[in-house]
């Protein structure tokens, strides 16, 4: 601070009032330009909101998104939740990427796993923690408390915990720090007076080192964590949370505070898979999406006929609904096929069959599937809807879609979903696919099973009016013969057909035939 | 001092071959903290009344020698270590609670 006996001193630290003036005039811009800068520098795609906090980004697929930025740079950050809810993964993956993108060495303190059980754990996850460790850009340190061996003989402090610590960023120039899981102390130490004491120190003196850290805390009853710990990790917590819903696991990622900074409120679900963690950032993105003028064939020209000539809107949403037989399926593989010779790639969902299953069935009515796939432009991804919840699904889809960046994807049938959830979960899964899409432009085509003839159009009710067109596909049997008939019943920003059109499933795929007389109640387009 | 620590260490049931056993101790410490100092103190004088002539007491600056405080699973401080006889055995705290120290070195049973 200002010292009134020096006059150089004083010349050089101004008056409060000349701070004031200072803060607005020359210095106080400037730092916040290149504060500015740096965040922008760190992850070109954010707009930095937060002028005033500097973001480490964690190089974790989709946090990022929804923390504006990454965890707060020089502060420590919390992380909590149950035993298995990817606590240790998430921390983990703040290094190794902190080291792989963005050059920040680490150190990770490990209270619970030796270094080779955390490694021989990660490495199935894809983080390689002893290479990084090999190359002096990580340092795994574990810290072994075990009450049976320690014996109290009175006053003691964690300055041990402190030597290991600065010794060990020092030595290596780390920026960013994990203790996980620093709650084990308490286990080990009997007096949780000075623990709650050299804590206290401990976060104060990761501040003042400007180390980004990472604690994590085991979530507790009545709190966050066990401990308290969220009491001293004031900057920024984030709470994970693995459930079982009859059977069915989804895990969920809530960021609960993050002082000074926006950041997304909703839970997250969030996957965790051979590529380690990711969170799904796709929450109701609003209806700023584009709206393109490009139309794109059915592969049906009939069809296309039939959507005032020119088939589909680029980037819109398609309800394919019928009963079963009714060839949903077969429509949407001309509409892929379609895509893929124009050289579009496609992304196909399967939740009912195998792709191998399908393209044999697609082969016996003339589309050839098979091609696409060797040429890398149609990519399936079958899963039982029953291996995972909604939200897990949900996620999963987006990371195949931002992975593989199709231009057209098909969801058969989404009505399988429906099994995981309710009606209106799955209305709400999809409306954020749907959102997720149309920003991207991707059209979307989805079918939709009806049970019945008589149920057909209130079971897509709910999901109709997320869609922009629907085609629903009918059978009846008309003098011991079984009859197919297609019609439009809405098509959003097009003078589309208002007729019942008959169509054969032949050996050259869909054929809508000559239109046929309208049927009453059927032909009620809007 | 307790009137307890006055009794012989036959009396209060230690094996007569403990009494021969020699002693490697290692107490790390943090610089020269009054702490640290009561505790190298409070150790001295505990070793000359128990384990006289038997024992060899090396005391460590952690902040000298920090890549031992990994090494040596050093956390809280002081920290004694006894390294034999075993088993190995660690003591924290200024070593101010002559009883506990008994126990942690296995030289009382613990109750």
């Amino acid at each position: 601070m200002c010292s009134s006996h020096s006059p150089a001193l004083s010349r050089a630290c101004p008056s409060p009032r000349n701070r004031a003036k200072a803060r607005a005039g020359s210095w106080q811009p400037g730092t916040l330009l290149a504060k500015r800068r740096s965040v922008a520098a760190t992850n070109g795609k954010i707009v930095p909101l937060d002028q005033e906090l500097l973001k480490a980004p964690t190089g974790v697929q989709g946090l990022d998104e929804i923390t504006n930025g990454g965890l707060p740079r020089g502060r420590p950050t919390l992380i909590c939740g149950g035993a298995g809810s990817g606590k240790t993964l998430l921390a983990a993956s703040f290094l190794v990427n902190g080291v792989e993108q963005f050059g920040e060495p680490g150190v990770l303190m490990t209270f619970e796993e030796t270094s080779e059980e955390l490694a021989s754990d990660l490495a199935s996850l894809g983080l390689d923690l002893p290479k990084l460790v090999a190359e002096g850009q990580l340092i795994v340190d574990y810290v072994r408390v075990e009450r049976s061996e320690i014996e109290e003989t009175g006053e003691y402090d964690l300055e041990g915990l402190f030597v290991r610590l600065e010794h060990a960023v020092r030595s290596i120039g780390a920026k960013r720090i994990v203790l996980d899981t620093i709650e084990s102390l308490f286990a080990g130490l009997s007096d949780p007076g000075i623990l709650r004491a050299e804590l206290r120190r401990l976060f104060r003196w990761l501040k003042d080192k400007r180390l980004t850290a990472v604690i994590t805390g085991e979530r507790g009853e009545g709190g966050l964590t066990r401990q308290g710990l969220e009491e001293y990790v004031s900057d920024a917590v984030i709470l994970l949370d693995h459930r079982v819903q009859e059977q069915v696991s989804t895990r969920r990622l809530r960021i609960v505070k993050y002082r000074g900074s926006h950041h997304g409120t909703n839970e997250y679900p969030f996957l965790i898979d051979r590529n380690g963690l990711s969170v799904l950032p796709v929450t109701s993105l609003g209806l700023t999406h584009p709206a393109l003028e490009e139309r794109l064939s059915t592969g049906v020209d009939r069809l296309d006929d039939m959507l005032s000539g020119k088939g589909y809107y680029r980037g819109s949403t398609i309800l394919l609904s019928g009963t079963a037989g009714t060839g949903k399926t077969s429509l949407a593989a001309h509409f892929v096929d379609a895509a893929c010779r124009r050289g579009e790639r496609s992304l196909y969902f399967l939740f009912e069959e195998s792709p191998l299953q399908l393209m044999r069935n697609m082969r016996s009515i003339g589309i050839d599937l098979q091609q696409w796939v060797e040429r890398g432009l149609l990519q399936f991804h079958a899963d039982r809807p029953s291996r995972f919840g909604l939200e897990t699904h949900l996620a999963s889809m987006y990371r195949a879609v931002r992975e593989f960046k199709p231009l057209v994807t098909v969801t058969d049938p989404v009505t399988n979903l429906l099994t995981v959830g309710t009606q209106s979960d799955v209305r709400s899964m999809l409306t954020r696919v749907i959102d997720y899409l149309k920003l991207e432009s991707i059209t979307g085509v989805f079918t939709s099973l009806s049970p019945g003839k008589t149920e057909l159009e209130q079971t897509d009710a709910a999901i109709s009016s997320l869609m922009d067109t629907w085609i629903v596909l009918t059978i009846n049997e008309e003098q011991r013969q079984r009859r197919r008939w297609v019609s439009i019943l809405k098509s959003r920003g097009m003078a589309h057909s208002n007729t019942v059109n008959e169509y054969r499933l032949t050996d050259r795929g869909f054929q809508v035939l000559d239109a046929e007389s309208t049927r009453e109640g059927r032909a009620n387009g809007g | 001092m307790t009137a307890s620590d006055e009794k012989p260490l036959g009396a209060i049931g230690a094996a007569p071959a403990q009494l021969t056993e020699q002693y490697i101790l290692r107490l790390y410490v943090t610089g020269l903290t009054s702490r640290s100092a009561r505790a190298i103190e409070n150790l001295q004088t505990f070793c000359k009344k128990h384990l006289h002539g038997r024992y060899d007491l090396q005391v460590i600056d952690v902040y000298q020698q920090p890549e031992l405080a990994r090494t040596e699973q050093i956390i809280a401080v002081p920290t004694l270590i006894k390294e034999l006889p075993l088993p190995l055995r660690r003591l924290i705290g200024d070593m101010s609670d002559e009883e506990r120290v008994l126990v942690g070195l296995n030289i009382l049973p613990r109750e």
